[in-house]
């Protein structure tokens, strides 16, 4: 998976969206370790602070853990998975309604569309 | 152990025809990557040359990790001209064989593998170097030492966008964790990404010092698109200089 930055966002929002799908679609699986700050701030061509900003929005959700010891790992709660997974799915509908809406549709015409 | 890498305390600089710098107050703390914009002719390259050691400031104060720039400063402080400045004569190999004698924190072996890496061969002249890869044997030179600051003035200027991206990652990946990078540059859409704070320099001022993400945040477009903007010149009258 590409890493993408777009140019009228903060950097460490997009990071954190694209850190949460990865995620959820099981690129970091469940329980494991996540890599370094470091690593992925380089993977991603970014700098390691913003990169670390990022990760850390991850523990305040809860998406990950970071302990002294062991570094960050991925949660395992399930529960948790649904629920952002549901969020970033209404996110993406509600953005479908707004580019529908910008070409004349109306929510009921776009439904139509699916 | 220094908390301010750099503190500028009223600083101002005037070469005899009205100042470049003005009362200029300024700190940066350490293990951070900074980008010094501005347009042509705002003091960029005199600011880094202060900072270096190489001008002395008009009045005002400079303190480069708790020294005013001399000796110890310098010893911490990897400083990349904006100028070539080695002899043509010399191989690549000839300048790691300066560097190693020159600077205590010089790594050799990773500027070797650097190096390689961007395809630089050690027996090759300076004369006969690309003017991209001049600028590559001076980054790899400089990123290969251990400093505290690394002051870099226009580092990408020549280098094509693949190199860029490499050269970015260089700089991210090579800069010690408690060394703070001071980038001046105009490619601002190119470095963005690697940049904590952007710092803007304007009619002799800093008008702007945060994070990039705080601009993005507020402003709600890039510093690439805030630059532009900022300072939108009128071409049909040759440039205002007091257009917003």
């Amino acid at each position: 998976m590409e890493w993408q930055l777009s140019e009228d966002r903060p950097i460490f929002q997009q990071l954190y969206e694209q850190l949460c799908r990865r995620i959820l679609t099981g690129v970091y699986p469940p329980g494991s370790r996540m890599p370094s700050v470091r690593d992925v701030a380089s993977e991603a061509g970014v700098n390691p602070n913003t990169m670390q900003r990022a990760l850390q929005q991850l523990d305040s959700v809860g998406l990950t853990e970071s302990t002294r010891t062991s570094g960050r790992t991925v949660t395992t709660d399930e529960a948790l998975m649904r629920q952002i997974r549901e969020e970033l799915a209404q996110g993406a509908v509600q953005q479908f309604y707004a580019e529908t809406s910008a070409l004349g549709y109306t929510r009921e015409e776009a439904k139509q569309l699916l | 152990m220094n908390e301010n890498v750099i503190q500028c305390i009223n600083l101002s600089k005037d070469y005899g025809s009205g100042p470049v710098l003005e009362q200029l107050n300024l700190t940066i703390g350490s293990g951070r990557i900074i980008g010094l914009l501005g347009p042509n002719g705002t003091g960029k390259t005199t600011l880094i040359k202060i900072l270096a050691g190489l001008l002395q400031p008009t009045s005002g104060q400079v303190l480069v990790d708790g020294h005013v720039p001399g000796p110890e400063s310098k010893a911490v402080v990897s400083y990349l001209p904006d100028k070539m400045y080695f002899a043509d004569w010399m191989k690549a190999k000839d300048l790691l064989d300066l560097f190693e004698d020159f600077y205590a924190d010089f790594d050799r072996a990773k500027a070797e593998q650097m190096c390689a890496s961007l395809g630089i061969v050690p027996t090759q002249r300076m004369k006969t170097m690309s003017k991209g890869t001049k600028e590559k044997m001076q980054l790899v030179l400089v990123m290969s030492r251990k400093a505290k600051l690394y002051l870099l003035d226009e580092p990408i200027a020549g280098v094509d966008p693949a190199a860029r991206d490499f050269i970015m990652n260089t700089i991210l990946t090579n800069y010690s964790q408690d060394g703070t990078v001071l980038i001046s540059t105009h490619l601002i859409g190119d470095i963005e990404r690697v940049l904590d704070e952007v710092l803007f320099l304007k009619d002799t001022k800093v008008v702007l010092h945060d994070t990039v993400d705080n601009i993005r945040e507020q402003q709600g477009k890039s510093v690439d698109a805030l630059f532009r903007e900022m300072f939108r010149m009128n071409p049909i009258e040759g440039g205002n200089q007091d257009a917003q």
